[in-house]
């Protein structure tokens, strides 16, 4: 083992002498205690002065109400499966060519639907459903539900022709007049469901007593422009580096600057895989930074950079000392 | 210094692996591999090398107990449930020094980690430290993720609905749905923690054991064949 | 005696500093960062250079 060793070179940047030299009093838990209590004081400063954020979530029931026009503008395309979570792809339905891929490498096509949402049934038709007492509300889907489909593409278009026009007029969504079918009483009857906040309870229930799985209400919230909005004013979105942001002033993630800064750039700001494009540049990043003892050259940047002298100074200056019998190494 | 472990007679067939009958047994092997890796005063030494003279040393340790304090503050915010601290100002206040603790954490690791790149602190077998070190980092940052999932605020809508796409590109949103509060709970308060605290004590461990990187050769002996590069305090005792 | 109760001792001293709100933002070129963020980086190398420059104390006493 030794011959072994002897043969293979010195190198700076991977072997080191192990130190044969002078040792000093330390006392490691004393060091664990200070540190632990510092550290509390620390904390509690900072919660005390600067507490934490806590915007409130927004609701079906809240965006309905402020906002109803777009409201029944994301329904419409919920229901003629136009909406974002209706073209998604995988894992919520399969889409044609939504997965996004670089090249072959398509692990979303791959690993296939595992949460299936059909956004007019789970969204729209399906919670409709539930209401009791609503003739007017069962008839108009018993209607849609039994016509073609290329009725209901044609009822849906002139709807969402007719919504684009839409208004808020105290709140209530007023639509101009089309030939639209049942589709007006639908989306209507939708809207004023999710005004009562019967649309959260019954997409977070999916029936059942307990759930904790808020799929279907976030997709449906993220489809429309109210969240964004939002989260624009606050600057959480993409192009405004919102990985990094907290809400207000309050710090956020900072570590993330490296992964939301491929975002920014050329060609991932303009294309449609973007998301895989850049976890694979972050894959292989992590795995350089897991694996930089291996690498040559960018192992060898602490000792080009020499910020160890600075460091080690006093180290350096005593070795330097001709006087120092106890010197390290000799 | 040495310390007496032969008190008890009955012990003394045991601290030998090479004595005959136990030296097939399973836990006297442990035991002895642990011994010699890890002898008391290595654990938990009273000494240190006479290089450690820089104020950056401390961040290791600052950030080993800001990670105590995140796990405290996340038991007691956990002995309530997770509403508890949008509908009480104790809760609340819990809940802020969970988010500066966590806040606390990074900055200190990152310190930590700035600086034992420029020591290059992997040198002299020490590239698993490393290893185990940028890999509880990365794991953290999974375990903050999903920290800000669990929020239960509009924070978590929007981080939720837009991390959605980048995870869903890689496949491992058919697996790992960040929309599914109940999952991601679990992962924050179970097994990303799990994870964290064993990576970090592994990492601690081998600092223990291969003890802290002495400084880069003085440049007048660069180049110098070395002496042998085997830690003394590796062969058994 | 005085008795401070524990929650009426958080709600007087929660969020001294009020970071609510509309938050502030620097725009550098194609960059965007939050001035929040921008203070913690800003203060991670100021406490990096300042823990490697500082003088540590010298220990009495030394032993082979």
């Amino acid at each position: 083992m030794s011959d072994r060793r002897a043969a293979r070179r010195f190198n700076p940047d991977r072997d080191v002498e192990e130190w044969r030299g002078a040792y000093v009093p330390y006392d490691i838990i004393k060091e664990a205690v200070v540190a632990l209590v510092a550290v509390a004081v620390l904390i509690v400063l900072l919660a005390v002065v600067f507490s934490s954020p806590d915007d409130p979530a927004v609701t079906l029931k809240r965006w309905s109400a402020v906002d109803p026009v777009d409201f029944a503008q994301t329904a419409i395309t919920e229901l003629d499966g136009t909406s974002g979570t209706a073209t998604y792809g995988p894992p919520y339905n399969d889409t044609a060519d939504a997965a996004q891929h670089i090249g072959f490498f398509e692990p979303a096509q791959w690993f296939g639907v595992h949460i299936p949402i059909d956004t007019a049934q789970d969204f729209v038709i399906g919670p409709l459903r539930t209401l009791p007492n609503q003739p007017q509300t069962h008839a108009a889907l018993d209607r849609y539900e039994s016509a073609s489909s290329s009725q209901q593409s044609t009822w849906n278009a002139a709807y969402e022709k007719a919504v684009a026009n839409a208004r808020d007029v105290g709140g209530r969504l007023v639509v101009p007049a089309g030939s639209y079918g049942p589709v007006g009483v639908i989306i209507g009857s939708l809207t004023s469901m999710a005004q009562t906040g019967g649309l959260d309870g019954t997409l977070l229930s999916e029936g059942k007593f307990y759930n904790t799985d808020y799929t279907k209400p976030l997709l449906f919230i993220a489809d429309g422009s109210y969240l964004g909005q939002l989260a624009q004013a606050q600057h959480l979105t993409g192009t405004q580096w919102g990985m990094m942001n907290e809400t207000g002033n309050y710090p956020g993630q900072a570590w993330l600057w490296l992964y939301t800064m491929w975002y920014q750039v050329a060609p991932m700001n303009t294309s449609s895989n973007a998301d895989l494009e850049v976890w694979v540049i972050m894959m292989v990043l992590t795995l350089g930074l897991i694996f930089l003892p291996f690498i040559p050259i960018l192992r060898s940047i602490p000792r080009w950079t020499r910020v160890y002298r600075v460091i080690w100074r006093r180290y350096y200056h005593a070795a330097a000392q001709p006087t120092l019998s106890a010197s390290p190494g000799s | 210094m040495t310390t007496d472990t032969t008190a008890d007679t009955t012990d003394t067939t045991a601290t030998s692996v090479s004595d005959g009958e136990d030296a097939h047994q399973w836990t006297a092997r442990v035991r002895h591999a642990a011994e010699s890796a890890f002898p008391p005063d290595r654990l938990l030494p009273d000494r240190q090398p006479a290089y450690l003279t820089s104020w950056v040393y401390v961040f290791g340790i600052l950030t080993v107990t800001t990670l105590a304090w995140v796990i405290v503050t996340g038991c007691i915010l956990a002995l309530m449930g997770p509403n508890w601290w949008h509908v009480s100002t104790t809760g609340h206040f819990v809940n802020s020094l969970h988010l500066w603790s966590v806040e606390a954490f990074f900055f200190f690791m990152v310190i930590h980690l700035w600086a034992k790149f420029f020591m290059a602190a992997w040198r002299g077998k020490r590239r698993l430290t490393w290893v185990t070190g940028v890999v509880s980092f990365v794991v953290s940052i999974a375990a903050a993720f999903t920290g800000y999932l669990t929020q239960q605020n509009f924070d978590s809508q929007w981080i939720s609905t837009q991390a959605k796409d980048g995870i869903n590109a890689t496949g491992a949103g058919a697996f790992w749905n960040v929309l599914n509060f109940g999952q991601m709970l679990m992962w924050h308060i179970v097994l990303l923690p799990i994870g964290v605290v064993i990576i970090a004590a592994f990492h601690v461990l081998l600092v223990r054991r291969r003890g802290i990187v002495p400084p880069f050769a003085d440049s007048r002996r660069h180049g110098a064949e070395p002496s042998p590069t085997a830690d003394d305090r590796d062969e058994p005792a | 005696m005085l008795y401070i109760d524990l929650m009426t001792l958080t709600t007087l001293l929660g969020a001294l500093v009020n970071l609510g709100g509309s938050g502030n933002y620097i725009h550098w070129g194609f960059i965007q960062l939050s001035v929040a963020n921008f203070v913690v980086i800003l203060l991670m190398i100021l406490v990096f250079i300042l823990a490697i420059v500082l003088p540590f104390p010298r220990r009495p006493g030394r032993d082979q």
